[in-house]
Formats: structure tokens, sequence, C-alpha cells
């Protein structure tokens, strides 16, 4: 009876790979730790060692081979004074690395070289601007307040709630004219209870309806945290498909000036921890429009993170008929060589500062705004990381359990053969924002933090 | 310096405890008929005494009396009451057979059952009931199949919800039955906003939605009330009031300081206080409750006053908290055997009749279980571990295709 000698997992996340070259021929004697084949996988060419003594009595995966799955038997070895006669069952399964070779199934991208994007459902892209399109200067206040205008024309079921989103225009003017357009039965302001109008949000959102829910900030939410996990985001799942709750949570998130620990967290991480949520947070005007456009039509709950610091700042955004852009898909803002900046929200402003200061000194950055923060797209970063084999992580909000870690863990577990030095992170301090001003600058990010980082990982610090 | 008098902290104590004589005096009921019946379209302020009275039809001989009499045809009784003996048949067997370990949970709804078979009858399709734990009643009244629910228990490959959710927290939409959800409260805040988009559809379907005792000293609660009342949502917004939400007595959630239902008065909403275990007066109250929706004229609340026979869970022990016999004392009676007297007291329904019915749906109940365990009960059939990754979006979204490829399902 043959021993069965199978296609070895050369790492922990291996899951197939190529029989490159056969070391040993039928009939040859091995011992072990006798390299008996190459085997190579997207990261590496490894050579395959025996385990046991004994004569290759049949090679059943020829040189050569792609996708082979691990496990699979790949030769039989017959063991000292074994008939080597005796034919194991097992060798008329040789068609099966063939057969393994056409499965469909996505390949999973193991690292950054390898054919990233390939193991995603969908390779998504922002929809091409055509030539000549006029640019706007627009603030994203402004961005924001368009998308829902539009959306709002376009299809009927879509409205306004929170507090203040009327006759005020918002505590923030993100909603300014809405209630002018569309009047007070699209544009509703709210008695004061986050949790009361984010559960009545999911259930008009069950009861067909396309809810916009803005939060005065995200700091409110709290209360309502568990309409959003607990109802919103659950029902489809709970109820085995029978309900959905299409609705958007929107309202600035993050740190503001001087609003101290209770009003200046980032619950980017906390949310996008959640599945059967999607979570976006842009940063430039163009992307606020395009991205709540797609929130608004999307069939499943969004939480929208804005950021309050940014909602003044003017962007281009192109004047086309329907700026709508793909959730889950990151964008490279800047591109460059050396090292990859990767960062989301007013953290993407923070990046884009330090890598002008990097250029100056010879190391040219490139910068990456997530945009999505869940389905977070890896391959984007991968991609980047395989090309600068450097990677800096800024993120205003703590890091612990973070979008950083997030981040770091994917590198690590994905683009480990391409890191020419550990990922870092450069995020607010880990403590609550204290209020003073010389206080709260030192405890969040600020753009010389990144350029020392950057530095750090290119080894010229 | 001090004031001439301390302060001292009220702890409500409910009036028995084991050992102790059983006493409801505190619930200031009133006798058949002694309501009155104002007209659905009165507006809410005039009807502020409406909370602190109290309304039932079935009088000490099974007879319906007084303005709020219904009339019911005697076949739709029939209906009620074959939906009620249902609903407990099949909790006592399904109670039994968590105990055989077939099941992990359980909950039954005795003494509670004419509630929601009451309103389930009523109300009509395309009306959605945002549900709580203890109104199976509602899917028996409208023939939801017994298989689907054994197999929703037992969690098998044909549990109805796949696996994902926990035994008895049932999902019917085609039923008017929402997903039950674990968190108390919050279906009801729920069933506002759904109302609330029937009005903006300008559709005509109304919400109801239950709580417990308990559950009103929520948030979610009176937030419910504060749009409901402010928006005139065309809904049914009910307190199941058994008396014992787990082992916290309704006066932990403020009901020996004033009727439940009176926290309706602030909110300028009608409140009406109802017997729970009057099948007539429950129908009644319900229907005063839909004309007035159907008028524009918004929600109603409705406390049903009844209690909770069983323990709250499998997991519970009532007799640590409460007299054992309490359920005996308990002067409103058992709603099944009053639906039953009411219906041969109209020369309508007798005894045989209710035996063989009584074995008819036992043989029923019996079928589907054992239906259920030829599949499978706990542990024993499992949803396809596939299962776990289908409805998270609408579309799966790359992490979920990944970890199903990583599983390899």
């Amino acid at each position: 009876m043959g021993l069965e000698i199978k296609m070895p997992a050369l790492s922990p996340t291996m899951e197939e790979g190529t029989l490159a070259k056969w070391l040993v021929k039928e009939g040859d004697e091995v011992k072990a730790g006798d390299i008996m084949a190459e085997i190579e996988t997207d990261k590496a060419t490894m050579e395959f060692e025996a385990v046991d003594e004994g004569t290759i009595e049949k090679i059943l995966i020829a040189e050569g081979t792609d996708n082979v799955k691990v496990g699979t038997v790949i030769a039989l070895l017959t063991g000292e004074g074994e008939a080597a006669a005796a034919p194991a069952p097992a060798a008329v399964e040789a068609p099966k690395a063939e057969a393994a070779a056409e499965e469909p199934a996505p390949k999973k991208a193991e690292s950054g070289t390898s054919n990233l994007g390939g193991g995603k459902a969908v390779a998504v892209t922002d929809p091409a601007i055509p030539e000549g399109t006029q640019m706007v200067k627009t603030t994203v206040r402004e961005a924001l307040r368009d998308a829902m205008a539009e959306e709002m024309r376009k299809d009927p079921r879509v409205f306004l709630m929170g507090e203040e989103v009327a006759e005020y225009q918002g505590a923030y003017k993100v909603t300014q004219g809405l209630l002018d357009e569309f009047g007070p039965k699209r544009v509703i302001d709210t008695p004061i209870t986050e949790h009361g109008f984010a559960g009545i949000g999911a259930g008009a959102a069950m009861g067909g309806l396309r809810p916009v829910v803005e939060f005065m900030t995200f700091n409110f939410a709290m209360q309502a945290i568990d309409h959003i996990i607990n109802s919103a985001a659950k029902t489809n799942y709970m109820s085995g498909g029978q309900m959905r709750c299409p609705i958007v949570f929107r309202g600035p998130n993050g740190a503001a000036s001087r609003v101290a620990a209770q009003h200046s967290q980032n619950y980017g991480p906390w949310y996008a921890a959640v599945p059967g949520l999607v979570v976006i947070a842009p940063y430039d005007s163009s992307d606020a429009k395009g991205l709540l456009k797609a929130a608004i039509r999307s069939e499943d709950p969004v939480v929208f993170l804005e950021n309050e610091l940014v909602y003044g700042r003017s962007f281009d955004v192109p004047q086309v008929e329907d700026h709508v852009l793909p959730i889950g898909k990151a964008r490279i803002v800047r591109p460059g060589k050396d090292v990859t900046i990767v960062s989301y929200s007013i953290g993407v402003g923070v990046a884009l500062d330090a890598a002008e200061q990097l250029s100056g000194e010879g190391i040219d950055a490139e910068v990456i705004d997530l945009r999505t923060l869940r389905p977070l797209d890896t391959a984007t970063v991968l991609q980047s990381l395989a090309k600068t084999n450097r990677v800096v992580v800024v993120e205003e909000g703590w890091p612990v359990c973070s979008i950083s870690s997030e981040i770091m863990a994917v590198c690590m577990e994905q683009g480990f053969d391409d890191l020419d030095a550990p990922v870092l992170r450069v995020t607010n301090e880990d403590v609550p924002l204290p209020y003073a001003a010389n206080l709260e600058k030192a405890a969040i990010i600020d753009s010389a933090r990144v350029v020392a980082a950057a530095r750090k990982v290119c080894y010229k610090s | 310096m001090r004031n001439d008098r301390s302060f001292s902290l009220h702890i409500p104590e409910p009036d028995a405890r084991p050992g102790e004589v059983p006493d409801f005096s505190h619930l200031h009921l009133a006798p058949a008929g002694a309501t009155e019946r104002p007209s659905p379209d009165t507006p809410g302020l005039e009807l502020r005494e409406m909370p602190f009275r109290f309304m039932r039809v079935l009088d000490e001989d099974h007879r319906a009396v007084g303005p709020w009499a219904p009339r019911i045809d005697p076949e739709m009784l029939r209906k009620g009451l074959r939906a009620m003996m249902l609903t407990r048949i099949f909790d006592d067997r399904m109670f039994r057979a968590h105990r055989q370990g077939k099941t992990s949970f359980y909950m039954k709804s005795t003494g509670e059952e004419a509630i929601p078979v009451a309103q389930s009858l009523l109300l009509g399709a395309g009306d959605m009931c945002f549900p709580t734990y203890r109104v199976l009643g509602w899917l028996m009244a409208r023939d939801y199949p017994l298989p689907d629910l054994a197999n929703q228990i037992f969690s098998n490959e044909k549990d109805p919800l796949r696996g994902r959710q926990l035994p008895i927290l049932y999902s019917a939409r085609d039923y008017g039955f929402y997903s039950l959800s674990g968190n108390l409260g919050s279906r009801m805040i729920h069933a506002v906003g759904w109302a609330m988009a029937s009005a903006y559809k300008q559709d005509d379907k109304l919400a109801l939605a239950y709580v417990g005792d308990g559950t009103t000293a929520e948030g979610d609660f009176h937030e419910a009330l504060t749009f409901a009342s402010v928006y005139h949502a065309p809904a049914i917004l009910c307190i199941t009031n058994n008396q014992w939400a787990i082992s916290s007595y309704s006066g932990f959630a403020g009901a020996q300081e004033a009727p439940l239902v009176a926290r309706a008065i602030g909110f300028g909403m009608p409140g009406l206080r109802v017997d729970g275990n009057d099948f007539l007066a429950i129908w009644a109250a319900t229907q005063w409750a839909i004309e007035r929706a159907r008028a524009n004229m918004g929600a109603t609340l409705i406390e049903f006053v009844t209690y909770r026979v069983a323990g709250h869970s499998t997991s519970d022990d009532p007799t640590k908290y409460r007299p054992s016999d309490e359920a005996n004392h308990f002067p409103l009676g058992d709603p099944l055997e009053r639906l039953k007297q009411h219906l041969i007291a109209l020369g309508e329904w007798d005894e045989e009749r209710h035996a063989a019915l009584t074995q008819e749906l036992d043989q029923a109940v019996r079928q589907a279980m054992k239906d259920g365990e030829a599949i499978g009960t706990l542990g024993k059939s499992k949803p396809p571990v596939s299962e776990m990754f289908e409805g998270v979006f609408k579309e799966p979204d790359w992490r979920v295709i990944e970890q199903r490829r990583e599983l390899g399902v």
C-alpha cells in the first residue's frame, strides 16, 4: 500500500499552488529530507522535502500543473520492503488537479504581488468622467445637500428626517434649501430623541420608504446605535430575507473643534465592525456627493460618516447629470512610488499635506482614500503596497481595534512578502479627547506625525 | 443643616410573594358592561377619563353585555376558540419538547391567547403586526403552517428562517407578522414608523404593536407614543399587562402609580383599559381603534389586563417570586374557558364538540412535531453552513464571498 504524498501548505493561508518541478522520478528511492519537488505559490517558490523514506511509486500530478489544491495527492510512495506493484486506489483520482483548476472559485489574493482583485466579487471602478466635463468648486456641505436633493427629486420614497433639518436648515446647514423645495412632509424636524427617530426611520424603511436620517452628530447617535445595529443591520438576516431596511444614517463624525470627550469620537471602526452595514466616510466634495447618492440607492442600511471640519472646504465636483460612485472602492488621490499612505475622511487632507512635505525631501508618497470602510477595498491597498513596499495608515481616531488595525492586519496577512518595513499607524492619542486647545492639538493627528512615520518606514529618519 | 424630615426611598413591592395569599385588588376592575362607549372620532382630550375605566363585555353568566358588546358571527367566535385552543396545545407540547432537549428555548402564552387571536382575525391582509414573543395566537388564527413553526423551533434544515434566529422569534411577512425582535420595545417604534410610512404613501394599512407591562418603562415606548401622537400615525399600540416581566411585577414599570394606559393622556391619545381575557372586549376595543385610525384620527393605546400563567420562558421558575397558585386567584379567569362558555351560552357550542376539537388539534400538533422531529430537532439536522452567509447584504460583498470560499460552502 503506497503512502500518499499530498500537496503541502507552505503557509497557513495557502490553498493551492503550482507544482513547478519534480526533482524525483518514478522508481527513485528517497529518504527523509530529500528534496522531491518545487512548489510555487504567488508568494514564493519553495522546495518540498520528503518526510518518509521509500520509493516513488507513482507521480500523479505532472510538473507544471497550476492550481493544485492543498491536500491533493500528488504522488505515491512505497515504504521499504513493500511491493511496488500495488496500485493505490487514489491513483484514479489523478485528474483531480485538473478538476480543481477548472473550478470557477475566485482565487484568493494572497499577497500584494498576486492578481489582486481576482478574489473580489467585482472589480469596481469610478465611472469615467467625459473629456471636457466642467468641474465646479463646491463645498462638501453643498455637495451633500445636492446629493440629497437630486435623489429626492428622482425618487418620491426618499425623505429626510432629523433634529433641526427643516426650518433651521440643519445644525450645520447641510440641509439648506431642502424644506423650501420639498416641503415639511419630506424634510421632517423630529422630536429630540435619536433613539426615537432612528427607530422611526428603521420602521419607515421596513414600510417601504427610503429614509435619510440625519444625526446632528454621530456622538448623539450613541443612543440610536441599537436601532442601527440590532434593527437596521440585522432585520434582513433575521427575517430570512423577508424584510429589508434600506436607510441612510448620516451626519458629522469625528473630532470637531473643542467639543471634548463626549462629542469628538470617530465611530468609523465601530460601525465598520458590523456585518450587514455599509459604512462610508468620504473626504472631498465629489466623493461626498457621488457616494451619498449611491448610499440612498442602496438596498442595505448605510452609515454615512461626514466631518464637520470638512463641511466648508471646497473641491471640484464634475458637472455630470448623475454623479454616482461605487460603494466599496478606494481611490488613489495622489500617486507615488516610495510609500503608501492610507487614510479616510479628514485624515486624507492630513495625508496629502504630509505627502507634499515628503516630496520636498525626495520621498514620493502615494495617498489612498479608502472612502468606504465596509466593505473595505483591500485590493487597492495591497496593490499599492506591492508597488511601494511601505505603508503608513493615518486615522483621526483611536488606534485600538481601528480601521488602522484592520489595514495593518490585511497587509500582514496578505501582503507580508511585499513589506520592507512594518506598517505604521498615525492615530489620535489613546485617550478621551481633552478640551483644552493645546491638549486637543496634542491628541489629534497632524501632518508632521505622518511625515515622521513615512520617513521611518523609508528608513530615512 | 438638615431639613425637618429626611427622605425615604419608595421601593415598590407586589401584593403577594411566595407563600402569601394572592391579592389583585389593586387592579381596580369594573363589572362587564359598566363603561360607556364614546364615538371613535371623539377628540383625544375628551377621552381622558377612559384610561381609568375598565372595559369588559362578558359577564359572570358568559353573556355579552353593555355598549361595547360587539356583533360577531358565531362562526368567527368558533374560529377564535379554535386558534386559542391550538395555541395552548402547541405551547404545552413544545414546552415539554424543550425539557427533552429538542429545542433550546421556548415561551408559552398561556392565559393571553385571546389578545392576538382576536386582533389577528380582526385586522386585514396587508395590515402589519409588530409582535412580542407571546402572540403565537396571531399566527394560529391565520393558519400559519404548524410544520413551519416546529421547524423554526427545532432550527432544522427546513427552518423557514434558515437557522439564523432564536426559537419562537418568528418572521412571517405574508401573515402580517413582522420579524420578532429580541430587543424589548424596539418594534413598537418601528410600528409607528411603519404606520407613518403607510400614511405617507396614502396607503390604507394599519400597524399594530405590542409591548409588555415591563417594556412601558423603556424609552422606545414613550418615543413611539410621541411620534404616534404628533403625526397621527395609523397604529394600534397595545400594552399586554400580564402582571409580570420575568420576575419584575408591573409596579416596577409604574402600574401601581397609575394604570399604564394612562400614559396616553399626556399625548392627547385615547387610552382604553380592557379585560385582556375577554375575547369580545378585545375585539370591541380593537374595532374601536381601527375605526378611529381609519378616520385619520391616529393611534389608540390599549392596555389589556391579563395574567402570565406560565413562567416567562423555559429558563424561568416563577415559584421563586410569586405565589404558586396566583393564577387561580386572578379575577379575570381563563380566556379560553370564558369564550367556550360564551359559545355554549349562545347555543353555538357544546362539550362534545369541544372534546372532539381538542382531540383533532392535539393530533395535528403531534403530527407537525413528529414531522419536524423527522427532519431533526436541535442539533440533529442543521441548516446548511452556507446559510450563515446568506442575507447579510442583498448582494454578498466580497468579504462574504471570501469567507464562503474559505469555508468551502
